[in-house]
């Protein structure tokens, strides 16, 4: 077997290019004409979409919130002792711009829900909820707080799913501190409106999720066929078996 | 803990100056338990505490199990340390369940509280009351402390469901009810 | 320390020579001196209640930085003077004793293990040696003395814990940094043995669940070479800070026989004193083979309580080294068939170790019908485990004591009388852990 060896070819960006003496030169000539407003049009338009970006403001106000979260300090058991950890320099949450956890929620932007919400609880943690100001996010880290997690009995509220909207699960017992980040990059990226929706987004398999079905107890359209194609294999397939 | 024949010297000196306090020895595993009767059992605790020779001035722990469908249903464990000697002994009271057989509701088995002689029975014996509904004579703040204030029911009794809701799996996911629904 | 005196006799010197010894007077004293009306310490709480004087119910928590965890406190205060306080619990009651009814023993010790969410080995061990005390097994020295490493280290991990969020409470946020970098080294060792960081269900009915991996040994022995200098900085930083000193200082005192009374038992009651500790008074597991100091604090103040704890850190760290040196070869969990998985090679050749796996994995082992309150002394005090067997592969009933639940009965008595800041400080040294308090 021959192993060939080839450098891929690629563009380099533009800061990855050399400059040279006169590329510098020329950049300190143009500056100095557009100080002085002798531009001309087309270089004036190449100047402006060199030097300047534009976008929208929610895009932009959408990049502030996320790199500026201010998570509220919110433990209520094990999890909160993981969180801690995220916060701490190993795991380090200030990196992404949330350094600042704020214990009061009116200050507050997210709530991580670190641990079992217990019925006695709970109404306190939705009034803690509804006191913190728009735009707020949840992320449920942990499986007490995601589902009821392995207590599956009278005291413990089966995912705080039931009283309160939650943006991220983030699973484990407890999770790792880098899992709750991986799960806040992805709050991050679903307020900077491109949500990572997983699986369903790789595999176009939107629609199969449980709230996508018609009614109750009927699978969609989209689930019906998924489901026929996965237990017989696709005429193509056949032919290319039997050839 | 002292060893069985310390152990009945135990009982019989309990019984000489409170008779029928003790109804049986038991000495299993390497733990030492005087079953009392429970109307008696602060006078069982007081003597254990106050003779020169037992001084078991420590109570490590209160708690209370429930024996369904053994008869009598409950019973209060008082684990108790003499810190000189470094001995245990356990004493156990079983209580009736004066509602048994008249379903859900109804009278609370009693028994008198030792938190005179045991401060550390304070939180302990509202737990056992909170879980239990085994009400303390004589404590004097006896409420739920694990459970909201309102809570009716007594969790931990073995008649009590566990609660909790069905896992949700592929099997029962088309019938079991939704959070959105 | 003798480098403390060390210390301070070249501090001095060197302050004399460069004529840099000013005299410092006590702020207090200045001030006393002035005229100025000051009363030394909070009020007498058996004053009279001026009428104009309002008392003030506040609540504190059960969402509060400074609570550690959701401990709600009802505080009722004159001015900053705290006159009555009442704790309530139960916003974390996860139902786990109950839960644990409905499965096998085996299942039990993840449940139990959440409980006191810092101390997860010991409530392993606890329940663990509850139900071989049960059983009637014993489990061989490698188990011993890797239970106790481990829960040795989970000790100073529940320390380290302990004393970055309490300087938190007291401002020394620098301290929360460098307790958990030594935490996360800690964790590290959890996760070469057992895989997880916390809740690592490595302890066994009948030993440990699997042997040390071959990097562990020498990682905990970087670790413990690493540790004391670490302890020695902390010490620096906190032993005598003029702000720490007199914020814990003759804060917080509840004696000894109210302590005892209270059933308070840990740290809390050595720092009063006591010389209390189930690893000397009531020997378990391998610990009569190691030489280690009880360290016995004198006015059971706040400043006892850390300093106590301190020195129960380096004595961990001399138990772990005792260990490492004399830990026994060996099999690492017990021979019996009917309780312990059989080794993963007879199952191919011995049907009747692939009938026990088969019935072990599912039904679980039996536990015939009796009932035991086992003890251990874990980094809060007493931790028990009361377990009713009745014959069948479930028990009847688990109950663990939690030393939490007890102590906290005597932050009554630690705070009343005191200011507002003193309730905080004296709610960081009891080291409450609402899991353990609420199970």
């Amino acid at each position: 077997m021959e192993v060939e060896r080839r450098k891929l070819g690629r563009v380099p960006a533009p800061w990855e290019q050399p400059k040279t003496g006169e590329e510098l030169r020329a950049k300190q000539i143009r500056a100095r004409e557009m100080l002085r407003g002798d531009l001309t049009d087309e270089e004036l338009e190449a100047y402006v979409e060199r030097s300047v970006f534009t976008t929208t403001l929610e895009k932009g106000l959408n990049w502030a919130r996320a790199n500026s979260i201010f998570p509220a300090t919110f433990g209520l058991a094990c999890c909160a002792i993981e969180m801690m950890s995220m916060v701490t320099a190993r795991a380090d949450l200030a990196r992404f711009g949330a350094e600042a956890l704020r214990a009061s929620p009116r200050q507050a932007d997210l709530l991580i829900l670190s641990g079992r919400v217990s019925i006695k609880m709970a109404p306190v943690v939705r009034r803690l909820y509804d006191q913190m100001l728009e735009p707020k996010w949840v992320i449920a880290m942990g499986a007490c707080s995601s589902s009821g997690g392995m207590f599956a009995n009278y005291a413990v509220v089966q995912g705080a799913d039931k009283f309160m909207p939650v943006d991220i699960h983030v699973p484990g017992c407890p999770p790792r501190p880098e899992a709750v980040l991986h799960g806040f990059n992805k709050l991050q990226r679903m307020i900077q409106g491109q949500p990572d929706l997983g699986w369903r987004q790789r595999y176009n398999a939107s629609g199969t999720e449980e709230w996508a079905r018609l009614e109750p107890g009927t699978p969609s359209p989209e689930a019906i066929e998924a489901a026929a194609r996965a237990v017989e294999p696709t005429p193509a397939a056949e032919e290319a078996t039997d050839a | 803990m002292p060893d069985a024949p310390g152990l009945e010297l135990i009982a019989q000196e309990i019984n000489d100056s409170h008779p029928g306090a003790v109804t049986e020895t038991a000495l299993e595993h390497g733990r030492a338990t005087l079953v009392v009767n429970p109307g008696k059992v602060t006078d069982v605790l007081r003597w254990l505490r106050d003779t020169e020779e037992q001084r078991y001035t420590f109570m490590s722990s209160l708690h209370a199990a429930d024996y369904l469908p053994a008869t009598p249903r409950f019973a209060v464990h008082y684990e108790l340390i003499s810190r000189e000697r470094m001995e245990r002994l356990n004493v156990k009271a079983l209580v009736a369940d004066p509602a048994a057989g008249n379903g859900a509701g109804g009278e609370l088995p009693e028994i008198d509280s030792c938190v005179e002689l045991y401060p550390t029975a304070d939180f302990q014996e509202r737990e056992a009351y909170d879980m239990f509904g085994i009400r303390f004579r004589g404590h004097p703040d006896l409420r739920r402390i694990l459970m909201p204030e309102d809570y009716e029911g007594w969790p931990q009794r073995r008649d009590f469901p566990v609660g909790g809701e069905e896992v949700l799996f592929t099997h029962n996911e088309i019938d079991t009810p939704r959070w959105f629904e | 320390m003798a480098g403390d005196a060390l210390r301070d006799e070249q501090y001095d010197r060197l302050l004399t020579e460069r004529g840099m010894r000013a005299e410092v007077e006590d702020p207090m004293a200045a001030l006393v001196r002035a005229g100025a009306e000051i009363e030394q310490g909070p009020p007498d709480v058996e004053g009279d209640l001026e009428p104009e004087q309002e008392l003030m119910t506040i609540n504190m928590g059960p969402h509060h930085p400074a609570t550690h965890g959701v401990l709600r406190l009802i505080v009722t205060l004159r001015g900053e003077q705290v006159l009555d306080l009442k704790p309530v619990v139960g916003y974390v009651h996860t139902g786990i004793e109950k839960n644990c009814e409905t499965k096998s023993y085996w299942k039990v010790i993840p449940y139990v293990e959440r409980m006191d969410y810092l101390a997860y080995f010991f409530n392993m061990e606890a329940f663990c040696g509850c139900v071989e005390r049960l059983l009637e097994i014993e489990i061989p020295e490698r188990a011993k003395y890797l239970r106790v490493i481990h829960m040795e280290l989970n000790r100073l991990h529940s320390h380290l814990v302990w004393l970055g969020t309490s300087c938190i409470d007291l401002g020394a946020i620098s301290m929360f940094w460098y307790c958990f970098r030594e935490r996360d080294a800690v964790l590290d060792l959890f996760e070469m043995s057992s895989g997880q960081r916390m809740h690592t269900r490595y302890f066994q009915v009948g030993g440990v669940a699997e042997d040390i991996p071959v990097g562990f040994e020498r990682k905990l022995r970087e670790f413990i070479e690493l540790m004391p200098s670490r302890l020695d900085q902390y010490e620096a930083l906190l032993d005598r800070n003029e702000i720490f000193l007199r914020r814990t200082k003759d804060v917080g005192i509840v004696s000894r026989e109210r302590l005892l009374e209270l059933g308070v038992t840990g740290p809390l009651l050595r720092a009063a004193g006591e010389p209390w500790d189930l690893r000397k008074a009531d020997s378990y597991l391998a610990y009569g083979d190691f030489d280690f100091k009880i360290p016995v604090g004198t006015v059971g103040d706040n400043y006892d309580r850390y300093r106590v704890r301190l020195a129960e850190m380096r004595e961990s760290v001399r138990i772990i080294e005792q260990a490492l040196d004399g830990l026994p070869t060996g099999p690492w969990i017990a021979d019996e068939r009917k309780v312990v998985l059989p080794p993963r090679e007879e199952l191919a050749t011995s049907m009747e170790a692939l009938i026990h796996h088969f019935k072990l994995v599912t039904e679980g082992f039996r536990v015939p019908p009796g009932e035991l309150y086992y003890s251990i002394e874990g980094p809060r005090g007493e931790l028990g485990c009361f377990v009713v067997a009745d014959g069948s592969a479930k028990p009847a009933r688990v109950h663990v004591r939690d030393p939490s639940f007890a102590n906290l009965q005597a932050f009554r008595d630690m705070a009343v009388g005191g200011y507002v800041a003193d309730l905080i400080t004296s709610l960081a040294m009891l080291d409450p852990i609402l899991g353990g308090i609420d199970r």
